[in-house]
Order: C-alpha cells, then sequence, then structure tokens
C-alpha cells in the first residue's frame, strides 16, 4: 500500500472531521471525468478471487468500459479474458427485469407459466410461504425454511442474509455456494490455526523460492497470479516450479517436476514427504518444539453421503472431525508407513520426482509456497489433505513469513470477505464465531440486541444436506441468491432438482439472469450485480476492496440485501421467535426490519454521507447510508467478539484505498499473520505465535490415506472429474452471454485421452454420452488441446448450461467440511 | 404453320393435351427430379446423391462424374483419382447409351431456362436477331481445353452455365441468377436457341459422345406426315430432322443420326399423326405410305 | 438450287468460320484472363485440408462440393459467383468456421478427383495456412494481459503456438506470455482466429505463401549448424588460455 502512515492517520482526521461536518472532501473519491465524457472511478473484478483492480467508466447511465487499475498491487493495471469483457457482463439481453411468479389464471401455480408481477406480490407470497413453515415456538428454530449464498454477495449482502436467517427468522439454514469451494480449506485452517485464511498474501509470489501447485490450475483460475508465479520463476535464479495434478493442465507448461498422481493419492504423497522429512532429520525441532502440536485424526470417517447409503453405514466413524493428541515419535511412527516405495506405488509416480519434490520442502534454505484450490478442496478427505500440507510446512516451519507460504487460493471474488468472514455458513456466525459455542452465540446476540436463545445453537443444513433436505420435503420455504446451484451442485438429477420440484416447497431465486437455478424455481426475483450497487469484496490474500454504485440496474432490479431488508419487513418477531423469547427482548410488535436494520445501529449513518455524484439505490429507499451501517455494525464483532485477529479500517478508508488486507490497525496492513514484527497480535519477543488457538500453538494433525467414495470399475471405467476453463466463470452465466467469450469456447467439451478414445472406437470431435450411475450428458470428445489426460480419466468443464455435467457427479463430500468432491467420480463413456 | 397456330395444336387435338405433352412432362420431371435428389440431402437429410452434376456419389457407393468437366482438369495438368475416372466412365456408357445429348434435355437445368425462352420467342412472335453457325459450339468445344492447358486452370468453368445453375440451386445461388438471366435473355433477344443449340461446348462434347448412341427417335411413319411442320417449329436443333423425315425421298432411313439430336422427344409429342418415335439406331423399319412429299420437303430445306 | 449460289456459300461458310474462330478466340483470351485472376484468391480464404498450391488446386477441383458436403462442421463452403474465390472451388474463412481438424479427415475421403491429396492421412501433416499474429499492437497478451486465447485453442498447443514468457517490465511483477506460432507444426485450421476476443482479430491465418518469409541459402544460423551437426562445423578448434592478473592472497 503506498499511502504512508501519515497519509492515512491526516486522512482518517479529515475525514472525521468532513464527515461530522456533512461534506464531501474535494480531492478525495472525486471521480474524474475525462474529455470523452466517461466518468471513471475504482472498482473491482467481478470474476475470481484474486481480486484485481480495475478502473470503471460510465457514460450516459451505462458501464462503457472498463480498465485495470495501473496502481492496484494484484494487477498493476493487467486482467485476465474475462475481466478484459467486464463491461459487457451486465448488458446481457436476457436479464430480468421484474419479479416473475409460476402462474395459472392470476394464481401461483407449481406448474404455472413464469409471469411478471410487482415486488410487493412477490414479497406477499414468499412471507405466506415462509410464514407457513415457520412455528415460532420450534426449540430447534426455524428448520423448514433455509437460504442458499454466495461467495459473489458483496460483504454486506451476507452479513444482512445471514443476520436475518440466524437473528431474524431463528435458522442456521444457511449456506454459501463457498461449501462446494472453500469448506475443506476452512476447516483445515480451523483445525491448524483456530482462524480461517491464509498467513501470507501474493507477495509470496515475489518471496518463495520454489512452487508447488497442489491441485491448482492457476494458469488458467487465477491468470494474473499465474503471471506473476513465471514472472518469478522467470527473473529468480535457481526457482523451480512443482506440479502436482491428476492430468496435464495448462501449469505443466512451466514445470519443472511435472506431476500427474492418481486420483486421492495426494494424501499418501503428502505424508511421504513429511515422513521424508523426520527420516531426513531436516525438520525445524526449535520450531516444532515451540510452536506445535502433534495429533492424530479420527479415521473411517465415512463419504457425506445420506445415511442410509452403504459407504457410510460401513464407514466406522461416520462424519468424525475429533483428533487426539500425540507425541511426536508417535507421529514419526504413523508417517513411517508411507514410503517412497509405497508413496509412487500409490501414485503411480516415479520416485524420483517424489523425492526431487521432497527435497525442496526439507531443504531449510528453499523458501516454498504452496498454492491449491479446487483439486484439495473438493475431495472427499479435502480437510485432511489440506491439513496433510499443513503439516509438511509446520515440519519445516516454513509458515507466516514471506516465501514460506500454504497459501489456499480462493475461486470466488468474496469467498473470503464474504462467505467466510461474515458468517455465511451454516454453522458460523461472522468473525470466525460458530453457533455451537454458546460464548459465540451470546457475543452475537448482544452486538445484535437481540435476546439470548433466538440464535439456534445446532449447525443448519449445509449445501448438500439443503438439496437433499427439499428432495425429502423437510425444507419447504427456500431462497437462492446470487449462485447457479442447480447447475453446480453434484447430483442434479437425484438430488437437486427433484428438490426444487417438489411440490411441498416454494423456491425463490434472485439471479440477474434466467440461469438453470432460476427456471427451476418458482419465483425468480430480478436483482442488481456488480456496479449496480455499492459493493465490497474479499479476496484470497485478505484483501477487501469497495466500489461505489456506477449506474443503476435495469428495470425493478434490486440488490441482494435491498431484497432482505425489504422481505424482513414482512415479519413481526411474533411470527418468528417464542413468546418467552419475547417477553425478555423488548422488541415485542416490531418487525424483523427494526429489529435487525432500523436498530439504531444499521441505520445509523444519514444519507448525507452519500458521495456526492453516486447514486445509492438501496439507500435512498432506505433513508439511511445502509451499507455503512451494515459494515460498521459488522466491524463490532472484530472488536468486540471473543476472537481477535479479523480487525479492518472504518468504512471511508476502503473507498480512498486500492483494498486492504487485514488485520488493519494502527493504519498497517497486515502481510504475514503469526509472525512476530509482521503481525500485530505477535507480542515483541514472541517470535512466532498461532494466536486462533489457546496455547498459540499450531496442529499437525496425522490422517492417512483413505480411498475415494466412487472408483472405476468394469462398469463404469474411467474417472471422471469436472473442472473450470479460463475462459467461462463458474456456471457460464455471465461470461456466455459476451459474445467473444462464447466464441473462444461455446461448448463444452469432453477432454479424453486419445487412446482411451481409439480403445472406444472413438473419434476426436466424435458426439458421445458421458454415463454415470446417476445420470447422462451429451457432449463431444476432445483428445488434443489444453488438457492432456493420462488413460483412464477425463475431463468435463461445467460451464456450459447445455450440458449439466452435474447430472453425472456424486454427492459425496468431505464428512468434515461437507464439501463435494467433483473431481472423483467413476464414469464410461460412449458413441452418442 | 401460322403464327397463329401454336406447334402441337393439332396434336393437342387429336391426340389430346397429355398425349402432346408426353415427353416434355416426363423431361421436366426427369430435370425436376435430377435437382430433387441432390437437394433431398441438405434439405431433408436424405443423402441419396451427394455433389453436384461435376461430380457425385450415390449412396455413398458409386460415383459419378462429368467426363467434360474431368478433361478439362486433365488439359489443366492434373491426373483424376480413380474416383472420378470411374464416375466418368459410368456416365461416359450411359450417355453414349441413351444419346449424348440426352444430358441436355433430360438433365441439364439450363434446357429448362432456354425451352422457356424459345417458348416465349414463339408467343412474343419475336423473329430473326443475331445469327450464329450452329458450329460454332465446336470451337468454343476446342477452346476449352486450350484454355485450360494455357491456364493450368479449369477455365470453363469460372463461366459454364450448366454447372454454374446447378451448384447455385443445390449449394446456394450467389450471383448465379444472373448467369441463367443471361442466358434467358440471350435466347428470347438475341439468338434463337442461341446458347443450347449454337454456343454451348457440352452440348457439343455431348454430340459426339452421343454419335453412335443406341437410343433414337425414328421418323417410322413418315409417310403419314401431313407436313404440317410443327415438329420443325418445336425442334431446338430443327437441322438433324429433315434426313429422317424427308428419307422417303432421299432414300434415307428413318431414324435421326444427327448427334445434334437431344433425344427430347418433342417432334413425338406435337406431331398429330404420330410419325415419330423412340427407338433403336438399328430400326430402320419404317413407312413410307404412298404419298410422296418433294414439295414440304424442299420448302423445309 | 442455282449455281451461283456456290461460290457465294463458300464465302460465306469461310466468313463465318472465320468470325465464330475470332469470336471463340476473343472469348478465350478473357476467359485466360479471368482464370488468371481466380488464381489470385483473398488472403482470408483457405483451402481445405490437402490442397496443392493455388495453381494446382484450381487445375485439379471439379467443383464438385462433395467435400463441403461431408465437412461435419460445415467449415467449408463452396464460392458462389460473385464471391472473391474461383467460383464453385471450396474454402472457408477461418473467423467464420474454423477447420476442426477431425482424425479421419472426411473432405479429403470424399475428393473424387485428388485435388485433396488422398494421401494425406494424418491431420497434423496438412497445412491450409499459417497463422500469423499480424497485430502486437492490439494483442492482449502483448500488453502482459491474461488472454491467450489463441494458445489455448490450438488443437496443436505447444506446438503449433506456445507462449515465451518475458518479464513485464511496467509492472515488474508479472510475466508476459507472447504467443508464438511455429510454422513446422501450424496446420492453419484457424482455430486461433476464430478464438481471437478482439473486435479484429489481432491473430490471422494466411495461405502459407503470404505468411512465409525464406532465408537466402548464402547464408547460415551457426548456433542451429552446430546443433544439427552436433559439434562445431571445423572440430579440432583450440582456444589458449587467457592471461589474467595472478591474485595473492
Amino acid at each position: 500500500m503506498s499511502v504512508t502512515r501519515r497519509d492515512f492517520i491526516k486522512t482518517n482526521a479529515a475525514l472525521a472531521a468532513a464527515t461530522a461536518a456533512g461534506v464531501t472532501l474535494p480531492g478525495i473519491d472525486k471521480a474524474a471525468e475525462a474529455d470523452d465524457g466517461i466518468r471513471w472511478d475504482k472498482g473491482v473484478c467481478r470474476f475470481c478471487g484474486t481480486g484485481c483492480g480495475v478502473m470503471v467508466g460510465v457514460k450516459d447511465g451505462r458501464v462503457v468500459a472498463t480498465q485495470g487499475d495501473p496502481d492496484a498491487p494484484v494487477n498493476k493495471g493487467l486482467n485476465c479474458i474475462k475481466g478484459y469483457f467486464l463491461s459487457k457482463i451486465m448488458y446481457g439481453k436476457d436479464r430480468v427485469t421484474t419479479p416473475l411468479l409460476r402462474m395459472t389464471d392470476g394464481k401461483f401455480d407449481k406448474n404455472g407459466e413464469f409471469t411478471p408481477i410487482t415486488w410487493d406480490q412477490a414479497f406477499d407470497i414468499m412471507a405466506e410461504k415462509w410464514k407457513a413453515a415457520i412455528d415460532p415456538e420450534d426449540p430447534k428454530g426455524a428448520t423448514r425454511v433455509g437460504m442458499f449464498g454466495s461467495g459473489q454477495w458483496t460483504i454486506w449482502e451476507g452479513y444482512a442474509a445471514a443476520k436475518f436467517m440466524k437473528a431474524g427468522l431463528r435458522s442456521n439454514n444457511i449456506d454459501p455456494n463457498a461449501r462446494h469451494c472453500m469448506a475443506s480449506a476452512v476447516g483445515a485452517f480451523m483445525r491448524a490455526f483456530g482462524i480461517d485464511e491464509p498467513m501470507g498474501c501474493y507477495d509470496d509470489l515475489e518471496h518463495a523460492d520454489a512452487f508447488v501447485l497442489w491441485g491448482a490450475n492457476m494458469a488458467e483460475m487465477h491468470p494474473i497470479l499465474w503471471s506473476r508465479l513465471t514472472d518469478t520463476r522467470l527473473t529468480k535464479p535457481g526457482c523451480e516450479v512443482h506440479v502436482l495434478s491428476t492430468f496435464e493442465n495448462r501449469n505443466f507448461e512451466l514445470a519443472d517436476n511435472p506431476i500427474v498422481f492418481e486420483p486421492q493419492s495426494d494424501l499418501a504423497i503428502l505424508n511421504f514427504i513429511a515422513n521424508y522429512i523426520i527420516q531426513t532429520k531436516a525438520y525445524d525441532e526449535d520450531f516444532i518444539t515451540k510452536h506445535v502440536n502433534f495429533n492424530k485424526a479420527t479415521t473411517d470417517i465415512g463419504y457425506g453421503l445420506r445415511p442410509d447409503h452403504p459407504l457410510e453405514k460401513k464407514a466406522k466413524n461416520p462424519g468424525k472431525g475429533k483428533f487426539h493428541k500425540i507425541g511426536f515419535d508417535e507421529y514419526a511412527k504413523l508417517v513411517s508407513e508411507y514410503t517412497l516405495e509405497k508413496a509412487s506405488k500409490m501414485s503411480g509416480v516415479e520416485p524420483e520426482k517424489l523425492l526431487r519434490l521432497a527435497k525442496v520442502y526439507a531443504d531449510p534454505n528453499k523458501k516454498v509456497a504452496s498454492y491449491w484450490t479446487m483439486g484439495f478442496n473438493q475431495h472427499v478427505r479435502g480437510v485432511w489433505v489440506n491439513g496433510l500440507l499443513y503439516n509438511v510446512h509446520l515440519l519445516m516451519g516454513k509458515i507466516a513469513e514471506p516465501g514460506n507460504s500454504p497459501f489456499s487460493l480462493t475461486g470466488q471474488p468474496s469467498a473470503c470477505g464474504t462467505a467466510r468472514e461474515v458468517g455465511t455458513f451454516a454453522h458460523r456466525l461472522p468473525a470466525d464465531l460458530v453457533v455451537k459455542v454458546k460464548a459465540h452465540r451470546a457475543a452475537a446476540e448482544k452486538i445484535w440486541n437481540i435476546p439470548p436463545g433466538v440464535i439456534p445453537p445446532k449447525p443448519g443444513y449445509h449445501a448438500v444436506l439443503q438439496h437433499r433436505m427439499l428432495k425429502d420435503g423437510k425444507l419447504n420455504a427456500y431462497w437462492v441468491q446470487c449462485t447457479n446451484n442447480m447447475q453446480a451442485a453434484p447430483n442434479m438429477n437425484e438430488e437437486g432438482y427433484p428438490g426444487y420440484r417438489n411440490p411441498a416447497n416454494f423456491i425463490v431465486v434472485s439471479d440477474p439472469y434466467p440461469t438453470g437455478t432460476a427456471v427451476s424455481a418458482d419465483l425468480i426475483l430480478p436483482t442488481a450485480m456488480w456496479m449496480e450497487k455499492e459493493g465490497a469484496y474479499g479476496n484470497a490474500e485478505r484483501r477487501t476492496q469497495f466500489w461505489r454504485q456506477q449506474v443503476d440496474p435495469p428495470g425493478e432490479a434490486k440488490s441482494d440485501f435491498w431484497q432482505v431488508i425489504e422481505f424482513s419487513k414482512r415479519f413481526k418477531v411474533e411470527d418468528v421467535w417464542p413468546a418467552d423469547v419475547i417477553a425478555k427482548s423488548g422488541h415485542a410488535g416490531k418487525t424483523l426490519y427494526e429489529v435487525l436494520f432500523a436498530n439504531g445501529q444499521v441505520d445509523k449513518y444519514p444519507l448525507t454521507e452519500l458521495q456526492e455524484g453516486f447514486n445509492n439505490t438501496e439507500s435512498k429507499d432506505l433513508g439511511f447510508y445502509v451499507q455503512k451501517g451494515l459494515y460498521e455494525e459488522y466491524r463490532r464483532f472484530q472488536y468486540e467478539g471473543p476472537k481477535k485477529g479479523h480487525e479492518m479500517a472504518e468504512f471511508e478508508v476502503y473507498h480512498q484505498t486500492r483494498g486492504l488486507r487485514w488485520p488493519v490497525m494502527g493504519g498497517k496492513e497486515t502481510l504475514w499473520r503469526y509472525r512476530e514484527g509482521y503481525d500485530p497480535h505477535v507480542k515483541a519477543g514472541q517470535g512466532v505465535r498461532f494466536y486462533g488457538k489457546k496455547d498459540g500453538r499450531a496442529n499437525i494433525i496425522f490422517a492417512p490415506y483413505e480411498p475415494p467414495a466412487e472408483s472405476p470399475d468394469a462398469e463404469y471405467d474411467l474417472w471422471l472429474s469436472t473442472g473450470r476453463i479460463l475462459e467461462h466463470w463458474h456456471s457460464g452465466s455471465m461470461t456466455m452471454r459476451v459474445p467473444e467469450l462464447y466464441r473462444a469456447f461455446p461448448h463444452a467439451v469432453l477432454y479424453m485421452n486419445p487412446l482411451d478414445a481409439k480403445e472406444r472406437g472413438l473419434r476426436r470431435g466424435q458426439a458421445v454420452k458421458v454415463q454415470t450411475r446417476r445420470g447422462e450428458v451429451e457432449t463431444r470428445i476432445e483428445t488434443r488441446g489444453r488438457n492432456k489426460l493420462p488413460r483412464g480419466m477425463v475431463f468435463f468443464p461445467w460451464f456450459d448450461v447445455n450440458q449439466l455435467v452435474n447430472k453425472l457427479t456424486l454427492d459425496a463430500t468431505d464428512p468434515l467440511s461437507k464439501e463435494t468432491d467433483f473431481k472423483k467420480c467413476a464414469c464410461r463413456v460412449v458413441a452418442a | 404453320m401460322s403464327a397463329e397456330t401454336r406447334p402441337g395444336a393439332a396434336a393437342c387435338t387429336t391426340k389430346g393435351w397429355f398425349a402432346a405433352h408426353k415427353w416434355l412432362i416426363l423431361r421436366r420431371l426427369s430435370q425436376f427430379s435430377v435437382i430433387g435428389l441432390f437437394l433431398l440431402g441438405p434439405l431433408a437429410g436424405i443423402w441419396f446423391i451427394k455433389g453436384n452434376l461435376a461430380s457425385s456419389l450415390i449412396l455413398d457407393t458409386v460415383p459419378l462424374s462429368d467426363p467434360f468437366v474431368l478433361l478439362q482438369t486433365m488439359f489443366a495438368g492434373h491426373l483424376p483419382e480413380t474416383t472420378a475416372l470411374t464416375g466418368a466412365a459410368i456416365v461416359l456408357v450411359a450417355y453414349a447409351l441413351v444419346g449424348g445429348r440426352a444430358y441436355c434435355s433430360w438433365v441439364c437445368p439450363v434446357n429448362v431456362v432456354t425451352d422457356v425462352a424459345a417458348w416465349a420467342r414463339r408467343r412474343l412472335d419475336l423473329r430473326g436477331g443475331v445469327r450464329i453457325n450452329r458450329r460454332t459450339r465446336y470451337w468454343v468445344l476446342a477452346m476449352v481445353p486450350v484454355a485450360a492447358v494455357a491456364t493450368g486452370v479449369i477455365a470453363w468453368e469460372l463461366v459454364n452455365p450448366v454447372t454454374l445453375t446447378f451448384r447455385a440451386i443445390v449449394f446456394g445461388a450467389g450471383a448465379a441468377w444472373m448467369v441463367v438471366l443471361a442466358v434467358f435473355l440471350y435466347d428470347l433477344f438475341v439468338a434463337e436457341r442461341g446458347w443450347c443449340g449454337h454456343l454451348c461446348p457440352m452440348g457439343a462434347f455431348y454430340s459426339i459422345v452421343g454419335t453412335v448412341s443406341l437410343v433414337r427417335v425414328s421418323a417410322r411413319d413418315r409417310g403419314a406426315c401431313d407436313s404440317c411442320m410443327d415438329c420443325y417449329a418445336i425442334c431446338p436443333e430443327p437441322q438433324v430432322l429433315s434426313p429422317a423425315v424427308r428419307g422417303g425421298e432421299t432414300g434415307a432411313g428413318p431414324v435421326v443420326l444427327s448427334p445434334n439430336c437431344t433425344n427430347c422427344g418433342r417432334c413425338i409429342d406435337v406431331c398429330a399423326p404420330d410419325v415419330f418415335a423412340f427407338t433403336t439406331r438399328f430400326n430402320t423399319e419404317v413407312d413410307d405410305g404412298d404419298k410422296a412429299q418433294p414439295e414440304v420437303m424442299r420448302k423445309a430445306a | 438450287m442455282s449455281d451461283r449460289s456456290q461460290p457465294m456459300d463458300r464465302r460465306r461458310f469461310l466468313a463465318d468460320t472465320a468470325r465464330a474462330a475470332c469470336g471463340v478466340g476473343v472469348f478465350g483470351l478473357a476467359l485466360g484472363l479471368m482464370a488468371g485472376q481466380a488464381r489470385s484468391r483473398p488472403a482470408q480464404a483457405l483451402r481445405p485440408p490437402g490442397a496443392g498450391p493455388e495453381d494446382d488446386f484450381l487445375g485439379a477441383c471439379v467443383r464438385c462440393g462433395l467435400c463441403v458436403r461431408d465437412c461435419p462442421y460445415d467449415t467449408l463452403k463452396l464460392a458462389a459467383l460473385g464471391d472473391d474465390v474461383a467460383v464453385g472451388t471450396p474454402y472457408f474463412v477461418a473467423r467464420e468456421v474454423p477447420c476442426e481438424m477431425c482424425e479421419d479427415i472426411p473432405c479429403v475421403v470424399a475428393c473424387p478427383t485428388g485435388a485433396l491429396d488422398p494421401d494425406l492421412e494424418d491431420i497434423d501433416d496438412s497445412r491450409m495456412g499459417l497463422a500469423v499474429l499480424v497485430d502486437e499492437e492490439t494483442c492482449l497478451n502483448f500488453q502482459g494481459l491474461r488472454c491467450d486465447v489463441c494458445y489455448r485453442v490450438c488443437p496443436l498447443i505447444d506446438k503449433a503456438i506456445t507462449l515465451e514468457s518475458e518479464h513485464n517490465v511496467r509492472t515488474g511483477v508479472h510475466a508476459m506470455f507472447i504467443p508464438t506460432v511455429h510454422s513446422d507444426a501450424c496446420t492453419g485450421c484457424g482455430k486461433c482466429e476464430r478464438g481471437c476476443v478482439l473486435e479484429e482479430a489481432a491473430i490471422r491465418v494466411f495461405p502459407r505463401h503470404l505468411a512465409k518469409g525464406r532465408q537466402g541459402d548464402h547464408y547460415r544460423l551457426g548456433w542451429q549448424e552446430k546443433a544439427k551437426r552436433g559439434e562445431s562445423l571445423v572440430p579440432g578448434l583450440v582456444d589458449l588460455p587467457d592471461r589474467l592478473p595472478e591474485f595473492k592472497p
């Protein structure tokens, strides 16, 4: 960050004065209007977790151009090809501009046609359905209502939704799509360090001497970070890149040590590396004595399937996450089983390659940065495998300092900032608190000024469970915002679609576009996106970035949090809270809106604080600066909650900076956490302190190899892995509407080894059916191009709405993180 | 024949309209069937035959190639693959049997255009125009390989109205309709039967192919001829008729032996006394009747 | 028939013949000129796989359209009259529909005359054209952005197009990925040109004779020759040691 501490304090002081006086500052935030009549203002890319800074150009009420912000620290003016087309994503021809309800003869009909209605009508029918599903006196809370959110929600959208569900409706049945994406990483962070999110930052990309990619196709999924990594490889003598994947992806082009391993055997490889480090006595004895506890995980934990599934019945400890403290020697003994020979045999990787990899970690003079994304997280042992990597870094003390960095990359622009940080998971509350812990609930209830006992203690339904409960008719009023979960969630045929169309359920989907999810619903709400609202995202390196509303949404479209807040007006506390709780609260007779949002905190900041020259639709509707109110209330969790380490700066500061990495304290960002000198929470003399744990020690947790839920057999003879491509963002609902991106990659194809194709009598480009035990999808096969598959494996991108890949996938999850393994199931391929 | 009486009017009266148009209808059916078969693929997905008149494939097995086009590629310096040579051989044999210029009257799409032009010429009573020697087509035919050799390109195919038209119908038009229009206007206003009967080197080529063809028209009842002259009026190559029709006088056989007879059968249609019939070139059976027709023949000459 | 008419007829015959010959001759000349023009095919019109040099192809192709019919992706079309391409010949425009490089090369199989070389059995050996990155000023990768769509859509990725990384001096921390076409592998299928996300493609496929330069035979690149030989072309040359100041510790 280029603002010096002095500037920072000066700016803050000036701002405080200006705010008090109700004037806006000259020179600050005054967006320049160029000669061509385009007004440029700061924004952030809508797509991945990299968080590239952009400038957004507006003319005549329309975003007409964008540019990479040349001074943004992440991307220095660069963008990937999706970012290049940001200005076109809001202007697809089929934007939803009015609420649409399935109706026949003017009445709601589950099998009716989508018919335009007003917002009032939409909220009327929603309130009716929600109230019918809520019993205020139910001690378990409202388990028959639910919400599915997003790592693409802005920070206050996630915060408002979580608060509405947990503190308003008394339901923990809210989960974000980050469950499909980051949940395993979160689980491992919490188990190892007690605080979510990486300790390092993107600067590690320049500091490291060696890079190891574990199931992260950075070359395509984090294109700008990849160009930083490549630059270091290019310019730093001796720098090497190790790439591990179950097939050859674009990373391999740069790989000094390319490793294609048998699916699931990453567990064995990581234990081998730990074993190697111990056998060669390379470990940092001082570090592990001072900063590490050794543990072993409960094993045989099942696959997160329905309880009546044979695999769950067979498992000894289904879903058990407990781990037990052990000594170093026992740990050493446990990993000693994973010899080079064994790891090589299990993974199918040549011993030399594994040895070279182990040596990089074991070399005390090499700074190693490890990166991973969905290869680790979408894994039936995702939490374990994340943890096994921490084990390796912790054994060597290669952590929490420049260049030594195990770094979980996020796929979504605000998987960290929103989904993880403000408590949108079924088990979480803002700022790393969880619903299970009474003190955490109490802290939340205090900050929210609601009576004790409102927040239910039991975690709600997670993403996959929500679909199961919808299908089973136990979840009846369901609201999806800002995500395309019908296309994204696993096993759509058996779990997803039946739940949406279950006559017992009422499904609402808020989206700018008629996605597969939206058209499967009963009510579609038109939604403002990206620059049509004032927003904030938090990227993978803990950087929080704000933007102002640049243009007005089309038609009747409104932002997600406007929808939540307006909907809260439809409930009286009597509709949702038990009488005894209300009696204690002093909130009797109030609406949830009054209790949650017009509560003296969220509505504290007047409209006069809005930046001149910019609209703010929600604030003007509600009569107060709602984004600031929500954000400042959320910030109380960081300072007054029981957990430290999440501190952020005041609201206005973010409008004046290009994003800041939390904890932001004393006017400074934090680049490396847990290390003295870098992290304000580590006291002088402590050196390193993992303060997320009470004893300040991180956990090394041994976990063994356990097989995947489904493997190829005689009938279904191929591994099926799903994933993404650079040109399209997730389900393609935005990028497939950009003509140039559509043209660049119009239809999904099935990547396959040419010999596998030949063996089946299939030619490149031929139409084929991909079949699993759950469904069948037609596509064409590709035996060339960007992904080179090993024998016995196929890769199928899921962006294409015309090829619903998740009809094929199995809803097996990591039983600890509940994150689906989209990378491993068995399929066969036959001519169409 | 009077200008007021259309050729075939008498035949219509005596034989009825259908009998007086039988071969015309059959030819049109043939011509449109050929187009239809080729269009069946692109329009209906039924791939009975693929390609166009230059080269095609029936049921993905039997190749057909136009020998005229193929010869041009050979003159242009390319030795075609066996497939094309086989296809050309099949076509050659077929036309050697049914009459070379049967191609013109039973297959060629331009024939429809020039027939319409000729009909319009009669209806509008347009007479005269440029006189072109019928042998000119052989000069053009000689020029085609010369052009191919000289340019190394099958140059004639750049302008050949026959292949242009057919390709336009089967593969999409482009500006080919202008060529069709040009041929039509040329035939209508500039020269009677100007294209097919005088210039077209394809017709010239197929006339050579059909020099010894089996199927021929015979004026076998020429004794019944009432000298109405309708056959001359309707015939696209009327010069081919005289030897056979007036053979009674000269002693020539009744079979129309000129390779430029297109076997169109219109003489059969329009002849009220049914003088003509299709037969083989070896069937010289004839009924000269008792009337000599020297005057008539002289007029015709 | 009168006797007088005979010389008249002969004269007329001669005159007619001369007229016909001259007329046809003039027409033939015009036709020759047209044929010459037909050879000048526009740079964006590419021939199907297996088509030889344009001169040979125009002599060999009978314009039957069988290749067009058997193209499963509707890539190929027949030039209609009025197109800039020799009428009736098959071609494709990469920016519109590129060649998908079918393994079984159905267009070549369909060709009855051999205008598309029946000896072409591996589509990788086809040379429909050559991709050229024509505009470095607009190519996003040359500005440091991460587009490289042309690279990723290339069926011969890492062979026909590679990304050559360079340090981005402006940002100081990013690499630039320069798409680089290799003529020994590029088939000219046109997927790159089709994929280019710019308003006008910065990478285009041209017929090879337009796209490829040629060095003179009078000069060789020394390091390449050495690599080919595996040793210096003049082995056994020696180098004497350099005199350097001696340091005494």
